[in-house]
């Protein structure tokens, strides 16, 4: 393809991604680079770091696929979203996979026209209070002020839940994390309320976590997973499978330290059809037999990823709760490898 | 008279009284105080009340300022290194210096490159901003954007040399069928430039950027400080041409082009920035063809062109109105045509008086930049808002850093708008 | 000129489409109207197959949904079942009504900074002066961020205000500055002669409205008795009778009650809060465009010549009422087209209210609703189409005052 220098110019810039129109995966590949939406910046989920690296549970599912589709891991071009962006971002075609803590709802699924392919986390919406407030329940807090960081189903959730309730409030809706958690520190507001892992992972931010509680009520399902376009079903495919390989890896024991040992061939036919030494998945889903080897390499399987960025030795500190395997008495549960 | 006086007055003064010096409450300090400070109750009233104010400033910031603390990984180390005396915590921003000014993904050895940059900006706004250099300078500045591009974004060096050449030829060919049909030398040049485009994105192989000396940076990668100034001065400069495309359309005896013209300026003048930035982050991608997305970065350049456009377009106006009716109708006299009337008579002098008119779009424009933090770009402002203080180590940090970035913006806009009344006197003396 | 050049009547060239005056306007309006149609064909079309692609299409019903969200501020009744129409509206309302308070508190810093930075005191001129190059030089977001932070982190939360040993308290009991707002008492009637509350308060109006208008008639008879006899009686008393008796007894029979913002469970409860995003943005648009304004002011006032000054110091005026019967009024004409712009720039920079939490139009349609529908070119749409009719109708309302005032040239 032959291109204007106008074209040429922009593409040599990043200016412009000339995609053809066959799908997302040929895209990709033509590109050489996975083209991820994440936040702006929540820390454990997806954050850049000091040196401008971006790091973070959502992260590591990008860096998953491109390991994936493109056999390399850094080969993921991050693109921060907000909430009022992120759609647009991928229903036109800027972003070729959506992994930014977005709940998988039944309008967005079915009127935006997106295909969530999994859920890589299972969160809910919590309230966070200091501890000096004295209050010990979410239903206690008739009349308070809330600061909530808009963006996901937040807002929506929390007035269901207060006029279920028959108590009153005083939504302060806020844009950014860091914007919402000055309000709170500063008592303008009582109560933080957003999605139970994003409140952990700002008080772990604090100067004296332990000033603040989070709340037992969990007021909402919060199903978060990574998403793509509806209609590309090649694509999405990939990235569902990449996930659940990440999940399967935990439940088969694959861990980053013993796969090259396990893909030299186990007793195992799963983790043998997993690791491509056996049966032809990579080839049909249009990949190579390595691929979900090379997913689990990246970064590690789902516990491992869990652990290094939101786990409990992290400051963010999160238990696996439901998000442990289905094994465990948590919800993940990833349909077998055959 | 002088008769009278010698005869008819007994004593006249032979010499002058020494001169004495004015009594003390008349001279140096006191008068100054007295006329400028205490002149009346009112006076003095404000000028206490005055004093008041300023004392409170310095009582409540100069501590803080001078007990700042440079050097500190965290805020928490900030305060143990203060330990409970008030203190700024600078600290944070010598440790995200280059996040400040680069952005956070821009490369760090290619950090020289900005720089460089940078200079070169100066070195080409010379001859533009000063007239009395000498106008072969000027050559610096056409050539400054080709540059400029290749230092910021990387890349081969062969697209800016061809986009270079593409504007040479389109001059070339102005210059040549300008002469006799301003019409057939515009839209020559303009298929001039594309032919050579065109032609050189076949010469240019896929891929020639990706091992080239100056590593490709994707324009995502662009942030702080640096995003700011390039914003505000694409914008500006893309928005000039277009802002006197439109003012001379609006002036237009075509109702159509002054329909098209008035109806472009109104509508942009009436919305916010904001909705436009909007209409860049969440409904221009529906626009263009299915098979290409546009970076928002351009995306947001084309909202903000337009909007400046607007803008300059009304001050044009405003020149072109302010300049007296004999000037057109000595142009009509002279014979010229329209674009010869324009280019000669009329825009020159009618660009003279919009001046410092455009200078205060431009630095409107400049500080309107940081609207882009709000739909997901990391300028200075986002960078402050996103990754900086949401970070674990810089939470709470908010007057440094905020101080700083007021201070940036100051330090610029105030700069220009000291040039522009500097300028403003100046062309004042200068005319006849 | 119509007797020396015949036109020519050598037939039609092609040519002439471009050289000959006759046709060439014609010609390029010709091209500009194909030139734009095909853009507007391209846009339109490239709009529809994205959309068909995406499987999305563009409908305005999603505004007869409920919205789900609540509002802090509000206007006009609302609750989280309202729809998303409703809560455009709320958001309208609110940013009028912001838009409405700084343009009045812009005006006020404008004219006192405009005017003091003429004032022969050295260090005042000096101080406006600072005022004014320190505001108007760095953005307006910075700004209404830093006075936002500056509210929420020296104001005390209502929690200094609880326990025996708060550190903070009600001034005069009556008004409470927090981080969350101001309190104030509000007033309200005991037995009001209607049900309703907003019922009393027209009524109320209705009263000042009928003082007003007798107050004007004595005026317009002090006027008369002075041009017939030379004196003018003293209508002070009466005046100030008429403005306030019919209110002192109106307010009786009502009985008036103010009541108190008291701490009551997380917040305080009671009176009139005004909500400190509200504040925050509101101050900080009017010091911003203050800045501005107070230029203008100056330019307006130094446009009017030295000589004025002087004739009327000359009739024998005092220094203010130099000012305002000489000056002013003049610098009037010079200040106001400048004044309609930055009225216009006030509110389209009300739409920054996002960065601080205030729920105008921007905040709620193009903001939670459009995350919630997920319908960006509607919201996009409508919330362009709000600022549009705003800016024209307060431009077109202000150029009609404009040309009042204007000088009648003869």
């Amino acid at each position: 393809m032959k291109k204007t220098v106008f074209l040429g110019a922009f593409t040599v810039a990043g200016l412009a991604a000339v995609a053809a129109s066959a799908g997302t995966m040929d895209d990709v590949k033509a590109r050489g680079k996975l083209n991820c939406g994440v936040t702006t910046g929540l820390v454990g989920f997806a954050a850049p770091d000091a040196n401008g690296e971006w790091k973070g549970f959502d992260v590591a599912v990008c860096r998953a696929v491109a390991a994936a589709v493109l056999g390399d891991a850094s080969a993921v071009e991050f693109v921060p979203t907000t909430g009022k962006t992120r759609f647009t971002a991928l229903a036109s075609g800027e972003i070729d996979m959506l992994a930014r803590n977005t709940t998988w709802t039944f309008s967005r699924d079915v009127d935006l026209k997106f295909e969530f392919t999994g859920v890589n986390y299972y969160d809910g919406q919590g309230f966070m209070v200091p501890k000096d407030l004295g209050v010990s329940s979410a239903k206690e807090l008739d009349g308070a002020t809330v600061c909530i960081q808009t963006g996901t189903t937040t807002e929506l959730n929390l007035a269901d839940f207060f006029r279920s309730n028959n108590i009153s409030y005083e939504p302060v809706p806020i844009e950014t994390n860091a914007e919402a958690q000055q309000q709170y520190l500063a008592g303008a507001c009582d109560v933080y309320t957003t999605d139970a892992s994003g409140l952990a992972a700002t008080r772990a931010t604090f100067e004296n976590p332990g000033d603040h509680v989070l709340l037992p009520e969990i007021i909402s399902k919060e199903p978060l997973g990574p998403l793509v376009r509806h209609g590309d079903h090649e694509w999405g495919d990939v990235v569902r499978w990449t996930l659940n390989a990440l999940i399967s890896a935990e439940e088969l024991g694959i861990t980053s330290a013993n796969i090259g040992e396990m893909s030299a061939g186990t007793n195992n036919p799963e983790i043998n059809r997993i690791l491509g030494t056996e049966g032809t998945l990579g080839e049909m889903l249009g990949l190579d037999a390595e691929w979900s080897k090379r997913a689990v390499a990246a970064g590690g399987n789902y516990g491992e990823i869990f652990a290094q960025n939101i786990g409990e030795e992290t400051p963010i500190g999160l238990a696996r709760g439901l998000n442990a395997q289905w094994t465990e008495g948590g919800l993940l549960y990833s349909p077998p490898f055959r | 008279m002088a008769d009278q006086t010698t005869n008819s007055v007994a004593f006249v003064a032979d010499g002058n009284i020494p001169e004495s010096p004015p009594p003390a409450n008349e001279t140096g300090v006191v008068k100054w105080l007295r006329d400028n400070l205490f002149s009346g109750v009112t006076n003095s009233i404000l000028t206490i009340l005055a004093l008041v104010l300023i004392y409170l400033l310095l009582k409540n910031t100069l501590p803080w300022i001078l007990n700042g603390v440079w050097n500190a990984n965290s805020l928490a180390e900030c305060r143990e290194i203060l330990a409970g005396r008030t203190g700024a915590c600078f600290a944070v921003l010598t440790e995200r210096w280059p996040q400040l000014i680069y952005g956070f993904k821009y490369p760090v050895d290619a950090y020289w490159r900005p720089n460089v940059a940078f200079v070169l900006m100066l070195i080409a706004l010379a001859p533009v901003l000063f007239f009395d250099l000498p106008r072969k300078l000027l050559i610096i500045t056409a050539v400054y954007p080709f540059v400029a591009f290749w230092l910021i974004w990387g890349g081969t060096i062969l697209v800016p040399v061809v986009a270079l050449l593409g504007c040479v030829a389109g001059g070339f060919v102005f210059q040549k069928a300008g002469k006799n049909s301003f019409a057939a030398g515009f839209f020559g040049a303009i298929v001039a430039a594309l032919v050579v485009w065109q032609a050189g994105g076949w010469l240019i192989p896929e891929g020639a950027s990706e091992n080239a000396w100056l590593t490709a940076v994707p324009s995502r990668d662009l942030g702080g400080y640096m995003l700011n100034m390039m914003l505000g001065l694409t914008c500006v400069s893309l928005s000039l041409p277009l802002g006197i495309a439109l003012a001379l359309g609006r002036q237009s005896r075509m109702p159509l082009i002054k329909w098209i013209s008035v109806v472009f300026i109104e509508f942009v003048r009436g919305v916010p920035l904001i909705t436009l930035l909007f209409v860049a982050s969440v409904m221009l991608a529906y626009f263009f063809p299915p098979e290409s997305t546009v970076d928002l970065f351009l995306r947001v350049v084309i909202m903000i062109t337009m909007f400046s456009s607007a803008y300059i377009a009304e001050v044009i106006r405003g020149g072109l109105a302010a300049l007296p009716r004999g000037q057109y109708e000595a142009a009509d006299s002279l014979g010229l045509d329209y674009p010869q009337a324009m280019r000669l008579i009329i825009l020159p002098q009618a660009m003279k008086i919009s001046i410092p008119g455009i200078v205060n779009v431009a630095v409107g424009l400049f500080k309107d930049t940081t609207l882009v933090s709000v739909i997901s770009m990391f300028d200075l402002v986002g960078m402050i808002r996103g990754p900086i203080l949401a970070s674990t180590e810089w939470n709470g940090v908010y007057w440094e850093l905020w101080g700083f970035a007021a201070l940036v913006f100051f330090v610029v806009c105030y700069g220009i708008s000291q040039y522009s009344q500097w300028l403003e006197r100046r062309l004042a003396t200068d005319h006849h | 000129m119509s007797t020396l050049t015949d036109p020519p009547n050598a037939g039609f060239r092609l040519s002439m489409l471009f050289n000959d005056t006759r046709y060439r306007s014609l010609t390029f309006q010709v091209i500009a109207a194909i030139v734009l149609a095909l853009c507007i064909w391209y846009l339109g079309n490239n709009l529809i197959q994205n959309l068909r692609a995406a499987g999305l299409n563009i409908s305005y019903s999603f505004l007869g949904d409920p919205a789900g969200y609540d509002i802090n501020q509000r206007l006009i009744d609302y609750n989280s079942q309202s729809s998303h129409a409703r809560a455009a509206l709320v958001g309208v309302l609110n940013t009028l009504l912001v838009a409405f308070l700084a343009c009045i508190t812009a005006t006020v810093f404008g004219v006192v900074a405009g005017v003091l930075r003429l004032s022969n005191n050295w260090l005042v001129s000096k101080l406006m002066a600072v005022y004014v190059e320190i505001f108007r030089n760095i953005p307006i977001l910075i700004w209404i961020i830093i006075i936002f932070t500056i509210m929420t982190a020296v104001m005390p939360g209502p929690r200094a205000f609880r326990g025996d040993d708060a550190t903070s308290s009600m001034v005069l009991d009556l008004f409470a500055f927090t981080n969350r707002g101001v309190y104030i008492p509000m007033p309200w009637f005991e037995s009001g002669l209607f049900a309703s509350t907003a019922m009393n308060w027209v009524l109320v109006l209705a009263g000042f409205l009928l003082s007003w208008f007798v107050s004007g008639r004595v005026t317009t008879w002090a006027n008369h008795k002075q041009e017939e006899t030379g004196e003018r009686p003293k209508t002070l008393l009466l005046k100030l009778a008429i403005w306030f008796v019919p209110f002192a007894i109106l307010m009786l029979i009502m009985g008036l009650t103010w009541e108190v913002p008291a701490l009551k469970g997380f917040n305080f409860k009671g009176g009139i809060k005004i909500g400190g995003p509200l504040i925050a943005l509101w101050f900080a648009l009017s010091i911003y465009t203050g800045a501005f304004i107070a230029e203008n002011v100056r330019a307006g006032i130094q446009a009017i010549s030295k000589g004025q000054t002087e004739a009327a110091a000359a009739l024998g005026l005092r220094q203010g009422r130099i000012m305002n019967l000489v000056v002013l009024p003049q610098a009037l004409r010079v200040i106001i087209p400048p004044l309609i712009s930055q009225y216009l720039n006030i509110t389209k920079n009300s739409s920054l209210a996002i960065a601080v939490g205030y729920a105008d139009i921007t905040a709620t349609l193009g903001g939670i609703t459009l995350n919630q529908t997920g319908r960006a070119i509607e919201c996009v749409l409508l919330l362009m189409l709000f600022y549009l009719t705003a800016s024209l109708t307060i431009s077109t309302v202000m150029n009609i005052y404009n040309s009042s005032v204007k000088l009648k040239e003869r």
